[in-house]
């Protein structure tokens, strides 16, 4: 570069220009491009292969008077508020036990965490055979002489959904536990001196001092349970597989099945649509309350 | 004789923020000038624009007469010392030194006979093999002033070099500076928000504000003589006493006035003429005031409030018509608390200031 | 006198008692017992039942420990199961996933590091933009981006083959890496960056000798991240690659949800522990990086 002329603009920074490539690719084609198409297209009757030929809104009538859908959306929300609620409680109480200076604390904390390293196949595979009903706790209850016991999950379809929430649980929870966890030990020390001091007892100050302070770290919970949530696919494909019948069948599986399956795209469409605004009402308040907020200050 | 370093109407923007406003700075050859403010001045702004690490909006910047105003930091024969050392923790002190000049293409023997004489300058050979690490703080800003040396360039620019250690590492570094600059006889250009160092330091001292100049001159000037209002009450610990009045010129010469004072100005270093009837403010130094409980003259009735020892003097807190004078006093004083006293003020070394334009008359 | 004779002598001296068994402590760790078990549980059912054979396993419950211990499942399992298109076993399963995982965590580390030290320390305009939506573009469910890049990968020829996986895999690892080398590189001192700019050293020099040197553990971190990810993932195998390159989750799935024979618990439990291993070896060893981060990236986000 020459100290003559001023060197230009585009060519400035060159090297972090070169190294962003990959990032504004992703961003642009993949994130917003390829929402956008997905959107477009969800307004056709594409089939087999994607076409512009518009339909207005017939793909998404379509969707919401098929009982699969319903089936689909009615699980999702049962699993989703559940499991949002379980794994923020047990999570935020399984961190607040290991954070009483307990000895073991590194011991305990790989145990509750192990899970979340399993592939969400391998956890239904487990699941599934830990609550087979002729192997597992309904078998083992029966032979404790609870002859009348009933206890078959995955192969009743009022109850199936529950049964993928306790695998569900059973991974998610050492996460959140971790991030409540990092949530609690960034607490200033001089808070909970000042609360001896002052003569509060443990559980009031966990109630009244430390959970409205940790608001931030449950709130990136939510956000991070929500989209994971949205997502489940894997752990009904290997669990269920969707059944039995269609009861535990969830959007995901939906979208996948209707466009790779039965080769119905637009309809896949348009479900997987409705997957993206289910997850902005959520994180787009979020966004606004976490991001927007700053800037106004 | 053509300056070290030139900065011609400087000015640099973040988005709608001006940070510096047309800035203009000629610092001489082998001069040792300090950039002294409070934080968010703009100090170490500046000192980031000379080095380059920053791209300015608009004006020029010369270095030894050279334009360097598009070059790389590299280019522009500066060496820099930061306040965190910013030592590369994973290459032991000798690699410190020697990264600078293996990208500029030394040769080995070069690069090790600069090594060589950097480290003796500083004392460092001992450490040579050390990782930052094992450094304790005042040899990790050794170092650093090391790394700066080892460039063999003409111009040291210091961040905030001692602000990370404690006070009485400061005074010992602040000493070694110093003495590294009367044998180098670089330029130096030296950013602090600590007025004893700018002052024992300096050859000259810019105090700014805002992203401007406040005053620019020699430690003397700016401790005696403030320009305005901010750099008289942001230099001196404890700030000058401000008093608030006008001025009224009773033929015999001017006199300052304000409740239940009148103090006849002779002597006072500065233009009055021309004043009468001006707001103004009279501004005194805690050691130029003395406490007098027989002054038959013109001066100030106040109480004692508060002492403060200080080892080697006292600083004595009064009260006069709601407002709070310091004095600097001997340790050993027969004054109390509450004790109802006389001031006399030594009107030849005060400064006194137009309220409108804050200006030093 | 002293003051002192006013106080009595006697009383509470020294350091205060304090009982190692208190009511407190039962409780905690009693607490933290019995939940360890219920976390621990599956995993032993899965040990156990993978060394038993069927009959067995017929007569038994799952929590009984073998009585006779057998590796057959296992061997059955990583070299003979049947996926229904063939019985060559996991193995095939296992050696894919390898082969997907290695490139696709290096590739999209490499890209994520070299990309979160641009955004760093070398700002340039318009990079915050990109940059905020590719964080957004964290949350919108694959699904919805699941068609386009079919598109986009049969067009450049890669659409079931092993390196358009990799691709995938480092679009979708981009954000959450990019994120985290990005906090961690502004974490370093700004002015550790600018004396390396005044010592001479440019984009690559920096990132080479000074950055890079600075930041294996968070490199340590990303591969943790990426490698069980990589692993578990299920999705993406299913969609982009075709059934001889299945990824060993979905060879797994497919074994044991197959609905032809008989099923063989055991083989079942063999297998899945076999897929689940290279994350839960990767999860011991690495201990407390793997926290590190899941956490780094979620809370400072």
């Amino acid at each position: 570069m020459s100290s003559n002329g001023r060197p230009s603009q585009l060519l400035k920074n060159l090297n972090a220009k070169i190294a962003s490539i990959p990032m504004v690719l992703t961003a642009l084609v993949i994130f917003v491009g390829g929402t956008a198409w997905t959107i477009l297209y969800s307004f056709t009757d594409s089939k087999l292969l994607p076409r512009l030929r518009f339909v207005g809104l017939d793909q998404y009538e379509r969707l919401w008077s098929t009982n699969r859908w319903i089936v689909s959306i009615e699980n999702l929300a049962i699993y989703g508020i559940l499991s949002l609620v379980f794994s923020l409680i047990i999570g935020f109480l399984l961190a607040a036990l290991l954070d009483q200076k307990i000895r073991f604390e590194d011991t305990f904390r790989t145990i509750l965490l192990y899970p979340f390293a399993l592939s969400f196949i391998v956890t239904g595979l487990v699941w599934q055979w830990i609550l087979n009903p002729d192997f597992g706790i309904q078998k083992i209850i029966r032979g404790l002489g609870f002859e009348s016991f009933d206890f078959d999950p995955l192969y009743n379809p009022d109850i199936v959904i529950y049964g993928v929430l306790i695998a569900g649980l059973w991974q998610g929870t050492g996460f959140v536990m971790c991030l409540m966890l990092a949530g609690l030990r960034g607490i200033d020390e001089d808070v909970w001196k000042a609360t001896r001091v002052d003569g509060i007892p443990t559980w009031k100050t966990y109630v009244f001092v430390i959970i409205p302070m940790l608001r931030p770290v449950f709130i990136t919970a939510l956000v991070i349970i929500t989209s994971g949530i949205v997502r489940l696919y894997d752990l009904i494909v290997a669990q269920t597989g969707g059944g039995p019948g269609i009861a535990s069948e969830v959007p995901a599986k939906y979208v996948y099945d209707t466009m790779f399956r039965n080769q119905n795209l637009g309809q896949g469409f348009a479900a997987s649509t409705m997957m993206l605004l289910a997850v902005a009402t959520v994180v787009i308040p979020w966004a606004f309350l976490e991001f927007g907020g700053k800037k106004h200050k | 004789m053509e300056p070290s370093v030139a900065v011609k109407d400087l000015t640099l923007s973040f988005g709608a923020v001006e940070v510096l406003k047309k800035l203009n700075l000629d610092i001489g050859q082998g001069e040792f000038l300090v950039l002294l403010g409070p934080s968010g001045c703009g100090k170490s702004t500046l000192l980031n624009c000379i080095a380059g690490l920053l791209d300015i909006t608009d004006g020029q910047i010369f270095i030894n007469g050279k334009n360097v105003t598009w070059e790389e930091p590299k280019d522009r024969g500066i060496g820099m010392v930061f306040q965190s050392y910013a030592l590369y923790p994973q290459m032991d002190v000798r690699g410190n030194l020697s990264f600078g000049l293996k990208n500029a293409g030394f040769e080995k023997a070069e690069i090790a006979k600069r090594i060589e004489r950097t480290a003796e300058i500083l004392q460092i050979q001992p450490l040579l093999d050390r990782k930052p690490a094992a450094l304790s703080g005042g040899q990790r800003q050794r170092v650093a002033i090391g790394r700066a040396l080892v460039r063999d360039v003409d111009v040291f620019l210091f961040d905030e070099p001692l602000s990370n250690l404690d006070a009485k590492l400061r005074s010992e570094l602040r000493v070694e500076i110093k003495r590294l600059h009367q044998q180098l006889e670089n330029t130096m250009v030296y950013v602090t928000h600590d007025q004893i160092e700018a002052l024992t330091l300096a050859d000259r001292v810019a105090v700014m504000r805002g992203g401007v100049i406040q005053q620019l001159s020699d430690p003397k000037t700016i401790y005696n003589k403030p320009a305005n209002l901010f750099v008289a009450g942001f230099i001196g610990s404890p700030p000058m006493s401000m008093l608030e009045g006008t001025l009224r010129d009773t033929g015999a010469g001017m006199n300052f006035v304000a409740d239940g004072i009148d103090i006849p100005l002779a002597g006072y270093d500065g233009n009055l003429s021309g004043q009468d009837g001006a707001s103004v403010v009279l501004g005194l130094r805690p050691e130029h005031i003395v406490i007098n409980e027989d002054l038959d003259g013109p001066g100030l009735q106040a109480t004692l409030d508060i002492e403060e020892p200080m080892g080697s003097d006292t600083l004595i807190w009064l009260r006069t018509e709601g407002r709070q004078i310091s004095v600097r006093t001997g340790t050993d004083h027969p004054f109390r608390p509450k004790q109802e006293v006389r001031l006399e003020l030594d009107i030849s070394k005060a400064s006194i200031f137009d309220v409108g334009t804050e200006r030093r008359l | 006198m002293s003051m002192s004779q006013n106080i009595s002598d006697t009383g509470p001296r020294g350091p205060k008692p304090t009982r190692r068994i208190s009511r407190r402590n039962i409780f905690l760790y009693g607490t933290l017992i019995v939940i360890s078990v219920y976390y621990l549980l599956p995993l032993y059912v899965m040990v156990v039942t993978s060394l038993k054979g069927m009959p067995e396993i017929r007569l038994g419950n799952i929590f009984s420990p073998p009585v006779e211990i057998t590796f057959e499942p296992w061997v059955k399992a990583w070299s003979a199961a049947c996926t229904g298109l063939n019985c060559d076993g996991l193995s095939r399963g296992f050696w894919n996933s390898v082969q997907i995982t290695v490139p696709s965590v290096i590739i999209s580390i490499i890209i994520a590091s070299v990309n979160g030290y641009a955004l760093a320390n070398w700002r340039f305009k318009g990079a915050q933009a990109f940059f905020t939506i590719l964080i957004f573009g964290a949350f919108i469910p694959y699904q919805v981006m699941i068609y386009p890049i079919v598109i986009i990968l049969r067009e450049m020829g890669l659409y079931g083959s092993l390196w358009g996986l990799v691709i995938v895999h480092t679009v979708f690892g981009m954000p959450i890496l990019t994120l985290l080398f990005r906090n961690y590189f502004t974490s370093i001192p700004e002015e550790l960056f600018k004396a390396a700019r005044v010592d001479g050293a440019g984009f690559w020099g920096i990132y080479f000798k000074i950055m890079l040197p600075m930041s294996l553990p968070i490199f340590v971190v990303a591969m943790i991240l990426q490698v069980t990810g990589i692993w578990n993932d299920f999705l993406f195998g299913v969609i982009y690659t075709k059934p001889d390159l299945y990824p060993m989750t979905v060879q797994l799935n497919n074994i044991v949800n197959s609905v032809q024979g008989v099923k063989e618990y055991n083989v079942n439990m063999a297998a899945t522990i076999l897929t689940g291993l290279v994350p839960l070896i990767v999860y011991f060893v690495s201990g407390k990086l793997f926290v590190r981060g899941i956490a780094a990236g979620a809370v400072k986000g």
